[in-house]
């Protein structure tokens, strides 16, 4: 019995060592989001090609969806243009976006330049769609269900391997779902 | 006049030093971000004060709202500074900042099947660190006890002592303690 005392010390190092030696591998940005499993919020932007035409959430496609943040002062969103359109080529994704804090005339130019991925793009001037739904930088992509429940927050850029294993998985499970309720 | 000459020197380098670890100071306090906001009263402003200290920025990570350059923070300045305006009390302002950024923003956890050990596990240590510090103190003790002699203990001590001194008077007296 004493003898079992004497190791107890080793043994709780030897936890606090594991713990902490765990907690070096996590990365501190990945956070989950707390809108995963809550609708996506309500808005009412224009759109940043036509300063006119008004959207609201009920112009969005009743279907699984991508919302990517972006904005012309976020220097990774260029590198990420030519992959999301590629990727909404090939994959036949519903992509939206939202442009943060930006200016319409320097988008507008971008989306000339660099091609349109979206089927459109809200301009968030104020930035109080990108506050709703918890934005804290650029670029930030959201998984929406056809249910309307943000799935997912992705922080960082997409490239065909973050797609690979960030989106794809998801993507088949969220069809899958639609798949069985609809077979109901 | 070699006297005076010295403590005019004396003050003019204290006077210097003086200055030098004012600007300094001022300098590092001057590190976290100058914004202007006009307060209608001094209990907003510190409700503002509090709510920025308490809330931690969701971007860089160890810093809270009060203290971050990050735009995010900026922005999230702006809001609490609205919602003040607007006469939200301050829980309704600390919802609305976990509703968007979840329980991560709060510097303060609040107390819930996830935060339990962060809340209570401190005091369970300490309790359970009293208890062993409180049977290691008492095991001493009773060594410490052990070491007196019990009656019969005493007796048979005295017998043989009585015993010794009879048969060998000629010994010498320390030795028969």
């Amino acid at each position: 019995m004493n003898k079992a005392i004497r190791f107890i010390p080793l043994i709780l190092v030897i936890i606090l060592g594991v713990v902490l030696y765990r907690g070096l591998s996590l990365n501190p940005q990945s956070m989950p989001s707390a809108l995963v499993g809550k609708p996506m919020p309500d808005f009412k932007l224009t759109t940043l090609l036509d300063e006119n035409k008004v959207v609201t959430k009920a112009d969005l496609k009743d279907d699984i969806i991508l919302i990517n943040v972006w904005a012309t002062w976020c220097v990774y969103c260029k590198y990420e243009f030519p992959d999301l359109i590629d990727i909404v080529k090939k994959e036949g994704i519903t992509l939206y976006g939202v442009n943060s804090k930006d200016d319409r005339t320097t988008a507008k130019q971008w989306i000339d330049k660099l091609g349109n991925p979206y089927v459109f793009s809200m301009f968030d001037e104020e930035g109080s769609l990108g506050l709703d739904m918890g934005v804290y930088g650029a670029p930030e992509t959201f998984v929406v269900d056809h249910h309307g429940i943000i799935r997912k927050r992705f922080a960082g850029v997409i490239n065909p391997n973050t797609w690979r294993v960030e989106f794809k998985p998801l993507l088949a499970q969220l069809k899958q779902e639609r798949l069985a309720e609809q077979g109901k | 006049m070699m006297m005076s000459k010295t403590i005019k020197l004396k003050t003019v380098f204290g006077t210097a030093i003086a200055l030098i670890s004012y600007l300094l100071i001022s300098f590092s306090s001057n590190a976290s971000p100058v914004e202007t906001f006009k307060f209608k009263d001094d209990i907003t402003k510190v409700r503002f004060q509090t709510l920025t200290k308490e809330l931690r920025c969701p971007k860089c990570q160890n810093q809270d709202l009060a203290d971050s350059n990050a735009p995010i923070a900026a922005d999230l300045r702006k809001q609490i500074y609205a919602q003040l305006n607007q006469g939200k009390s301050d829980k309704e302002i600390v919802d609305y900042m976990v509703a968007r950024y979840g329980e991560f923003v709060l510097y303060r956890p609040r107390v819930s099947s996830l935060t339990y050990v962060l809340w209570f596990g401190p005091a369970i240590i300490l309790f359970f660190g009293a208890i062993i510090v409180v049977v290691i103190l008492r095991k001493r003790t009773t060594k410490e006890e052990s070491s007196e002699l019990s009656s019969a203990q005493q007796q048979k001590l005295e017998q043989l002592l009585n015993a010794d001194n009879d048969s060998a008077d000629n010994l010498p007296k320390e030795n028969n303690h």
